[in-house]
């Protein structure tokens, strides 16, 4: 336990003390935060109703789609991980703890987000309390799952730019963070359900807002849980503690963490 | 008495590259064994499989009895390591690493070889921060702290200036003392001389030479150096030959005699100083040392 204890400290400090991670975690969700806020409710009064859920799901893809890769490649190359295997440090340690600890900085900027989104910008509040924190968690689980696999299949840090932004860019075009699901043309609509974030503002909307839904909710969750579920068992399974990433073809087993969502393609309408 | 460390016709491979091609040896308990040899010899191929960070491609390792791959779980918290490439995260303040890593091991963190090591006034600073020495030394710290039954130590002085390398010294002679069984890989042959009981010379992947610094040094083709300075270098160009010489050189003021047999060589240089009623200033005699006896073996290709 304490073990557990002084690892969840250290990592908690490293998302602050470290340049990069502070920049995800905080200063780059709170700046377009307020620069869209101020920019959108201008432009489009409808951006309000899902502007909470909105940054909030931006803030969760920036702390984890952007944040966690790098510091694990970093830590891999660094042979962090090789002395943290002779001091008998876990896997799932090395690929947890991180992870709780930046749902822990999220939960901090999601209350900024929240309590003054209403006071800024007049953003209505979810009105389901509880399901709008389980969707952020399950959200916030999904997101960090795809992170760590990026992060552990990465050859390098170069690498981890390409594969996180092969998601976080189309999340924030398609996702309905910025424009609504139905605004897209059908096709879009439909890669849009590849993400974790389309799925996650469904949800949110669906749930927490009372908002028109294109599809079930509550598949949304489970989608995201499973996916979630499916990133860290790959992640772990793939784990390498050595310092140089083998290329080995193992390595496409991680395309399995979009099964889920592509069976929602699929499946939801 | 059991052995600690039992490595048996080990075998690592790297592709089509052969690293390690069957060596065996053992380790006693309390016996601090070094493995010396130029780069791409299997240093740390033998010591990344017995830390368990590869796998062996053939034969058996054993450490204290348990299977350094299979039963790692084990064996960590009797396991002392130092490795010559690895880090602790940048943002990790000294104190912090401690902590950190002492709870892994369930033992109280150590913050006494912190100061015995010199790191009294770093103790907040980040990893980062310390210079490559004082990164050695911290890793040297977590390496000791939870006092392991085992300690393995790859390239321990690299980087680090006289004081921190005496302290060094010091540390490990104490471990040993109360019975740690310490493996030293080393590129330093007077470290290996002055610490290890026993050394092995790995040459592309094959121990070519093992026994006592001692043993090792007396069994080479080695020559004793005798410097000698007399007051009108009388030694200089007498055209004469000396008994067991086999080199003669002047420099500056000395003369230089590299002798097989050092008692005759000696007797005959005094003895001839004498007879030219010269005066000797300054006679020094210099054993052949591990150095010698090392780039003896592997300049030969291993050859005995």
């Amino acid at each position: 336990m304490t073990a557990f204890v002084n690892h969840f400290l250290f990592e908690f400090k490293t998302g602050i003390r470290n340049k990069s991670l502070l920049l995800m975690n905080y200063l780059f969700p709170f700046g377009f935060y307020v620069m869209l806020g101020l920019l959108m409710t201008g432009i489009a009064p409808f951006y309000r109703e899902g502007m909470v859920s909105s940054m909030v799901t931006f803030a969760i893809m920036a702390a984890t789609l952007l944040g966690l890769p790098d510091p694990l490649v970093t830590a891999r190359e660094a042979g962090i991980f090789r002395n943290y295997k002779i001091n008998g440090i876990p896997a799932r340690s090395i690929l947890m703890i991180p992870v709780l600890t930046t749902i822990f900085h999220l939960l901090i900027i999601a209350v900024v987000i929240t309590g003054t989104a209403p006071l800024f910008f007049a953003a209505p509040l979810p009105v389901n309390w509880p399901v709008f924190f389980l969707i952020f968690v399950l959200t916030a689980f999904a997101c960090s799952g795809l992170g760590v696999l990026i992060g552990v299949i990465s050859s390098s840090s170069r690498m981890t730019v390409l594969w996180s932004q092969i998601i976080f860019v189309p999340s924030m075009m398609l996702g309905g963070l910025v424009m609504p699901l139905e605004m897209l043309p059908e096709v879009m609509r439909r890669i849009a359900q590849l993400l974790p974030a389309t799925h996650a503002i469904n949800a949110f909307r669906g749930l927490t807002q009372q908002l028109g839904v294109d599809f079930s909710p509550i598949a949304s969750m489970l989608i995201l849980l499973t996916g979630g579920l499916i990133a860290f068992a790959l992640a772990h399974y793939l784990f390498s503690w050595d310092q140089r990433n083998p290329a080995t073809k193992q390595r496409y087993l991680a395309i399995l963490a979009l099964l889920p969502y592509l069976i929602g393609v699929f499946v939801l309408s | 008495m059991k052995s600690v460390i039992k490595v048996s016709d080990f075998q690592k491979n790297y592709g089509q590259l052969r690293a390690v091609k069957g060596i065996s040896f053992e380790v006693a308990p309390g016996e601090i064994f070094g493995l010396l040899g130029p780069n791409g010899a299997g240093k740390t191929s033998i010591l990344e499989c017995l830390e368990g960070l590869r796998i062996p491609n053939g034969g058996s390792i054993e450490v204290l009895g348990l299977n350094p791959v299979g039963q790692a779980e084990q064996l960590y918290n009797q396991l002392g390591v130092q490795l010559q490439s690895a880090g602790l995260p940048d943002s990790m303040q000294v104190d912090e690493a401690m902590k950190f890593f002492c709870a892994y091991h369930r033992v109280a963190p150590r913050y006494d070889l912190l100061d015995r090591l010199g790191l009294t006034a770093k103790r907040k600073d980040q990893y980062f921060q310390l210079s490559l020495g004082q990164q050695r030394r911290l890793l040297l710290a977590l390496a000791v702290a939870h006092n392991p039954a085992v300690l393995l130590l790859d390239e321990p002085t690299a980087g680090l200036d006289v004081a921190a390398r005496v302290e060094l010294h010091q540390m490990v002679r104490e471990m040993q003392a109360v019975g740690t069984t310490i493996i030293l890989a080393t590129h330093d042959m007077a470290e290996a001389e002055e610490l290890a009981d026993r050394v092995a010379i790995l040459l592309e992947g094959e121990i070519v030479a093992t026994g006592t610094p001692l043993e090792l040094t007396a069994t080479g083709a080695g020559l004793t150096k005798v410097s000698v300075r007399t007051e009108t270098a009388c030694l200089s160009d007498t055209g004469r030959t000396w008994p067991g010489v086999k080199q003669h050189i002047s420099k500056g003021e000395y003369n230089i005699f590299y002798s097989s047999d050092i008692a005759p060589t000696l007797s005959a240089v005094i003895g001839y100083i004498d007879a030219q009623q010269d005066s000797l200033i300054d006679l020094r005699v210099e054993r052949p040392s591990l150095e010698d006896r090392f780039l003896e073996i592997t300049n030969t290709g291993g050859s005995k």
